[in-house]
């Protein structure tokens, strides 16, 4: 049953599972969709979509299954003239309820091909042509349970046009790639301590039976340290006006990363388009809130894991020159790429994540600079798998210089 | 329709929407958890409350806090107890079973009579906390090694789970579960709701403190968006405060009690300011935290 709605879903995006659809059947068996299209509707989205953000793809889907509720195909240039005045809203009523039986859709659509024939003038109120207002169940403003909306915006919520208004379309986010998914990609960047330093808080098992024993049964409790993460993580994000189409996927980084707990430290500055002289404390950049870049190789240790957020796409200048610094006011006496090469021996490991497709990497604007910052630090593209990429190198060396001899071949 | 079958109906205290109420009576039909997700203050917590008051059972809560773990639900078992009952001979040892203690989770499997279970904020635990509970809410069943026993859910529960979207739960625990969104209740809605709490208002301090809570939702780049619950304890305020309905929209009194935050406070103020000066709006900042 349904069978194709369930390939509409996942061609609109919305990713149902088999148990998910068989659950549905195992409800609609038991009588759960009442047979009414509306009971149906709420049926299917309860148990196929898991949340908010599909269900505009959901409506869209169920829209599109359905037989095109909204489309205006077919729909003379007449009726939608008719339809686009406006009316004021219609009181409903039990006995108005009760007057009228769902129809059928393929019944409905029958109909309405036959009253489009016979009809040659505009209608408002009354119950049989299409036209706003009334009780007829093609047109739009009116009330009939289980009508054909046509147009206009919708009055009285009772049927199949729930699907066709797309309520749920703020919610819509065509992520790519969901925080979730970053958090766990981040669990992977541990280090965890050695059982020398911290607080003795969980119980050593296999010490408590020696003592024990030693003790001739007496029992003598012994506790030990948790190995907890010493990871430390520095993390430069580029605020500069060319990551704003980023910028959604840049947040979802930044949340997972400052969601992540597991670190010892964590420490975030901002630049601008490159690294100089300044780090700064917020996105806007402003020299009212920063941290000497010089000051912060001085009391960083070695052992910060370094990772670098930017497009990498700059003028050539900005990167290779004394002063190409692009803030009018600033001036830089060593060139950003001699910056960056510091932190890269500062530091023991460290990457850099470019949110641009790494296909593009050769043809974009940016192409140069990409190309020389990616011979200073190892640069992946922000997606999942750059992600976990990055945090192998930030983990060990030998992974590290064994990609560099691979990308130098 | 659903016959011979336990359906919700709502309650009087509690205004329920058509399709939470289906979502609701879906789950029980299934014998499936019902997630629900929503905006802090849109009654996900309450919702339990209410299925429990309505259809006469027992709810049991299991708060999720971060430590939390989903083997605590289930069960814990006291070994310490037992090594130090094992130090005097006035307990017989032996018998591991009383150094067993059932979970939230435990008790509503083994309560003869089918209850409600809430799990709240599930999102607050770890990562790995929803997967660890996949077998448990599949099955209603579980098994406790020390003892060899399977403890086996005599009516399946009813599981409600409420989630404030803090952290993306895995998909697996998604496939299992039935899944209802709490949009934030329009006005009609929430003039619904109010009058259950407060039966009788002044319609005129009612129309001006929602025209005002509204407008202040309306704000963009507001961190804390005040919610029902806000709303609620906001009239109780005005009404105990004794405010005119003629100066609820001007000098927005006890307004600490909507706005959380000192920054949201600023942007409004700002907000206020410009509109009174007709200066154009700063553009807003690029990474809007």
């Amino acid at each position: 049953m349904f069978t194709e709605f369930f390939y509409y879903l996942r061609n609109f995006g919305v990713p149902v599972s088999i148990n998910e659809w068989q659950d549905l059947m195992e409800a609609l068996e038991l009588g759960m969709a009442a047979s009414s299209l509306t009971a149906f509707y709420h049926l299917s989205r309860a148990l196929l979509v898991k949340t908010e953000a599909h269900y505009d793809r959901f409506d869209l889907a169920f829209a599109s299954y359905l037989g095109d509720l909204e489309s205006p195909e077919g729909m003379p240039e007449k009726i939608w003239e008719w339809l686009n005045r406006e009316l004021p809203e219609q009181d409903i009523t039990e006995a108005m309820r009760r007057n009228h039986q769902q129809l059928d859709l393929e019944e409905m659509k029958r109909m309405l091909a036959e009253r489009l024939a016979e009809q040659d003038e505009a209608h408002n109120g009354g119950n049989r042509w299409v036209g706003t207002g009334g009780t007829s169940p093609f047109g739009h403003s009116g009330y009939h349970p289980g009508g054909i909306r046509i147009g206009g915006t919708t009055r009285n919520l009772s049927a199949v046009k729930v699907a066709g208004m797309r309520r749920f379309q703020e919610y819509r986010t065509d992520e790519t790639l969901g925080v979730r998914q970053f958090q766990l990609a981040l669990r992977k960047l541990r280090q965890f301590t050695t059982r020398l330093e911290g607080l003795r808080e969980e119980l050593d098992l296999e010490g408590t039976v020696d003592k024990t024993c030693q003790n001739a049964g007496r029992l003598e409790l012994m506790w030990a340290r948790p190995r907890v993460n010493s990871m430390k993580v520095l993390l430069l994000m580029d605020a500069g006006g060319s990551m704003l189409p980023y910028s959604r996927l840049c947040n979802q980084l930044f949340t997972a990363v400052n969601k992540s707990n597991h670190f010892k430290d964590l420490k975030v500055f901002y630049f601008h388009n490159c690294i100089y002289d300044w780090l700064y404390h917020d996105p806007s950049c402003s020299l009212r809130n920063y941290t000497e870049t010089d000051h912060i190789l001085r009391t960083c240790n070695s052992d910060y894991r370094v990772i670098i957020v930017g497009d990498a796409s700059m003028s050539h200048s900005e990167l290779m020159r004394a002063g190409g610094i692009i803030d009018w006011d600033l001036h830089n006496d060593q060139p950003g790429i001699e910056w960056l090469r510091r932190i890269r021996q500062h530091f023991e490991y460290s990457v850099w994540l470019n949110p641009i497709s790494s296909k593009y990497w050769d043809y974009m604007e940016g192409a140069f600079t990409i190309k020389a910052i990616g011979q200073v630090l190892p640069m992946d593209e922000l997606t999942v798998e750059g992600l976990e990429r990055s945090i192998g190198r930030l983990k060990n060396r030998s992974q590290a210089g064994k990609e560099k001899q691979i990308a130098a071949r | 329709m659903i016959r011979n079958m336990t359906q919700y109906r709502g309650s009087s205290d509690y205004i329920v929407s058509d399709e939470l109420r289906n979502s609701v009576n879906i789950a029980i039909a299934l014998g499936k958890p019902l997630l629900i997700k929503g905006e802090p203050g849109t009654g996900k917590t309450m919702l339990a409350q209410s299925i429990a008051g309505a259809l006469g059972k027992d709810l049991y809560i299991w708060n999720i806090k971060s430590t939390t773990k989903a083997q605590e639900g289930l069960y814990v078992y006291d070994t310490v107890q037992r090594l130090y009952d094992s130090q005097f001979k006035d307990h017989d040892v032996a018998n591991i079973k009383q150094y067993i203690k059932a979970g939230k989770l435990g008790e509503a499997f083994q309560s003869s009579d089918q209850v409600v279970l809430l799990i709240d904020e599930i999102d607050k635990a770890d990562l790995e906390f929803p997967n660890d509970l996949l077998w448990e809410l599949d099955q209603m069943s579980y098994y406790i090694p020390e003892t060899r026993e399977t403890i086996s859910a005599h009516t399946r529960p009813i599981v409600i789970i409420t989630s404030n979207a803090e952290k993306e739960l895995p998909d697996a625990f998604l496939r299992r579960c039935i899944f209802h969104y709490i949009a934030f209740p329009d006005p009609e809605e929430m003039g619904q709701i109010i009058k259950v709490h407060h039966p009788d208002l002044d319609k005129r301090l009612l129309e001006q403190a929602m025209e005002t809570f509204y407008m202040l939702r309306n704000i963009p780049n507001i961190q804390k968006k005040p919610s029902t619950s806000e709303l609620i304890d906001w009239l109780q305020a005005l009404v105990v405060g004794g405010i005119s309905p003629n100066k609820i929209k001007q000098d927005m009194p006890f307004l600490g009690v909507l706005l959380k935050k000192n920054e949201d406070l600023d942007i409004l103020l700002n907000g206020l300011q410009q509109k009174t000066q007709n200066r154009v709006p700063p553009r807003s900042t690029y990474w809007n935290r």
